[in-house]
């Protein structure tokens, strides 16, 4: 693993200036030499790289510069100068707390001598192999008549297909822009109608020498609303999760779409999506979520939404729009309260759930039925066509 | 300043406490000339931190709050036009005819209005806060990134201007909303947690030097116990500052669990969270501090 050559990278380096290792609080970097003791910084910024943390070569800059000024000896020092420096995000700071850990020992926290197990990397595959999935959950999914390039990419794994097919998938999916319906902004932009700009009519007053001049007018802008996404990759979703995450990566090009997982925990991977490309996208995002084919906790995942996103703004007159089956594992009350919750907050809440197509289908699952009441809309999500619809349904063009 | 711990007296001079990370997150924000990129729960200091670095650097601080739609002209600058059709209308009464000169006088410097941005750029030394980024729009990072990057900005009438000392920079954020990483990577990132008990006893002993001891101590062994609850909205520094000026107003020297039920409100801004704190044992809570 990267993790494992770039941390034996920093610690050997460190060793090399004679640091005696396991005493917390003394130096990081001995004085033998500046090289060395950047080497061993540099070698840090690698792990923390290969750990997931976006450890830009301008943020390394800065980390030297921030040790440079502050006492490059003393162990805290370093650890915030990293902090301040490397870090952009609240997620990044549990890696950082890891990976600062086994570079330069762990204080009183963690034992030099334990190494830490490098991450979980599981793989996105919705293979070939459905039946494994299936067999793990009772409820196969359904293989009803669809279109052809919904089949391939609902069972096949993207990575199998070949040239051609993967370029028409790929196609079929870009053309989903997610964007929401639109609501007037703060924003004023030049307009036929509407009031008098003052500022344009006197800039124009101006030009003439003060002349008076036609009245320039503006309007407030339009600007579509923020779509959130919410995607359930447990186990229950398995066949659907990389059609359905392909279909939101192609959406989430839209500013100001947000994506998240839920499964047993919630991750957010709207970072991992905004890779351009939808293969190295779907890799970014199967580092990144530590939970495929669990089972699902909908209730509580929502509440950890709302509670850490959904409530300081992120829902507020947004469209949310969760992609479930609404199989729940744990209190069917909880998810009915969260949802109710969401629903204040948000604009509409939108579920697609792919499991509607099924012939005879009804929400009779418990958390269905207990979400349903707080939903605006409730569409299928199993095709190209019901994600065609959905799309279309986010953008207030049909009524669902 | 020399170090940390430098800072870290002036700023506790001033009655804004900080931990070893802040103490060097302002060092570096100085010493590096780099914006102080601030995110964390509501009510856990940040925007408390630009005026007690304005305060401790004997800076004037200026404010720029953010929102949607804010824009240049809001920010940075404005030229003041009805200024300025005075000026035209006073020249052409008096029968000046010289346009050059006439256009030249239109875009003097005292006719630009400086928004916040600019006056920072202008007042020097000066704290520049950048309160709730995230609440703009990603077209006016951008245009921040910019400004930051070279504390200078180009006025096309007048030409460019640039900041001989940078402003200190702080920007607060509340996570409604990812700011871009371009802009981040320009900052140092600091999150803010919920102090601990002692930090935050100290805090509300430095604030409130009025209030009792007692009331202090249990007011915010009350206010941790209630952050361990699961709430929508965890009260912070803020509140439980709040909490104990407003049990102090009313004449109380220390808190039973009945006077504690009644002014919850001072913390707890919704129903469902009042409702959840009314099944936490206060009275267990305040014994444990009781002695």
């Amino acid at each position: 693993m990267t993790d494992g050559t770039g941390m034996t990278g920093g610690t050997g380096m460190t060793g090399g200036t004679g640091m005696t290792g396991g005493t917390g609080m003394t130096g990081v970097t001995g004085v033998t030499g500046v090289f060395a003791a950047d080497a061993a910084l540099l070698g840090f910024a690698r792990a923390l790289r290969a750990a997931g943390v976006d450890a830009s070569a301008e943020r390394v800059h800065a980390f030297l510069c921030a040790v440079d000024v502050l006492r490059p000896g003393l162990r805290a020092d370093v650890y915030w100068a990293g902090r301040l420096t490397l870090c952009g995000d609240r997620d990044d700071l549990e890696r950082y707390e890891r990976v600062f850990a086994a570079c330069f020992g762990g204080g009183e926290r963690v034992s030099r001598t334990v190494p830490t197990p490098p991450p979980p990397r599981l793989r996105l595959v919705v293979s070939g192999g459905t039946g494994t999935s299936a067999s793990a959950e009772p409820k196969a999914p359904p293989t009803a008549s669809l279109a052809s390039t919904a089949e391939v990419l609902r069972h096949r794994d993207v990575a199998d297909l070949d040239a051609a097919q993967r370029e028409q998938v790929r196609r079929l999916l870009a053309a989903f822009a997610l964007r929401g319906e639109t609501r007037r902004s703060a924003r004023r932009s030049p307009a036929r109608r509407g009031e008098v700009d003052p500022h344009r009519t006197v800039r124009e007053l101006l030009r003439r020498g003060g002349e008076p001049a036609r009245l320039r007018r503006h309007a407030r802008a339009e600007r579509p609303r923020r779509v959130v996404l919410l995607v359930d990759v447990s186990g229950s979703m398995a066949p659907y999760a990389d059609a359905l995450l392909r279909f939101t990566h192609a959406a989430a090009h839209t500013r100001g779409t947000e994506v998240f997982t839920i499964g047993t925990r919630l991750t957010r991977v709207t970072r991992q999506m905004s890779h351009r490309d939808p293969d190295l996208a779907m890799a970014a995002v199967a580092a990144a979520v530590p939970d495929w084919r669990g089972g699902t906790r909908l209730g509580e995942l929502l509440r950890a939404f709302l509670d850490r996103w959904g409530q300081r703004g992120m829902a507020r007159g947004a469209i949310v729009v969760v992609l479930s089956d609404g199989w729940e594992r744990g209190d069917p009350e909880l998810l009915a309260a969260q949802m109710r919750r969401l629903h204040r907050l948000a604009h509409r809440v939108i579920w697609a759930n792919p499991r509607k197509a099924r012939p005879g289908y009804a929400p009779l699952a418990a958390g269905m039925a207990a979400a349903l009441p707080s939903v605006d809309a409730f569409v299928e999500g199993h095709s190209l066509a019901a994600l065609e619809r959905l799309a279309a349904v986010v953008r207030g063009a049909v009524d669902a | 300043m020399d170090g940390p711990e430098q800072v870290r007296d002036r700023l506790e001079a001033t009655g804004y406490l900080v931990d070893d990370g802040l103490a060097v997150a302002c060092f570096l924000a100085l010493r590096l000339g780099r914006p102080l990129f601030c995110e964390g729960d509501a009510g856990v200091g940040k925007t408390a931190l630009a005026s007690a670095l304005a305060e401790a650097l004997d800076a004037p601080l200026i404010r720029l709050q953010c929102h949607e739609g804010i824009d240049a002209s809001q920010a940075l600058y404005d030229w003041d036009f009805p200024r300025q059709l005075l000026h035209l209308r006073a020249a052409e009464a008096a029968g000046v005819t010289d346009s050059d000169l006439l256009e030249g006088q239109l875009y003097d410097r005292r006719f630009l209005v400086a928004r916040p941005l600019l006056r920072a750029l202008e007042t020097q030394p000066s704290v520049l806060l950048v309160d709730e980024i995230d609440r703009a729009d990603d077209e006016f990072e951008a245009f921040l990134l910019e400004l930051l990057s070279e504390y200078s900005v180009t006025i096309p009438e007048l030409g460019t201007l640039r900041a001989e000392v940078p402003p200190v920079v702080v920007l607060t954020s509340n996570r409604t909303r990812e700011v871009h990483d371009a802009l981040k990577r320009r900052c140092l990132y600091h999150w803010f947690d919920h102090p601990g008990f002692a930090r935050e006893l100290a805090i509300v002993r430095r604030r409130l030097p009025q209030v009792s001891a007692r009331l202090a101590e249990q007011v915010t062994a009350l206010v941790q116990a209630l952050r361990a609850q699961d709430l929508l909205k965890p009260p912070g520094v803020a509140e439980t500052i709040d909490w104990a000026e407003a049990l102090d107003t009313l004449g109380a020297s220390e808190v039973d669990a009945e006077l504690a039920v009644a002014t919850l409100g001072s913390v707890l801004k919704y129903r469902e969270d009042a409702e959840r704190a009314r099944g936490l044992d206060f009275a267990a809570v305040l014994a444990t501090r009781g002695a």
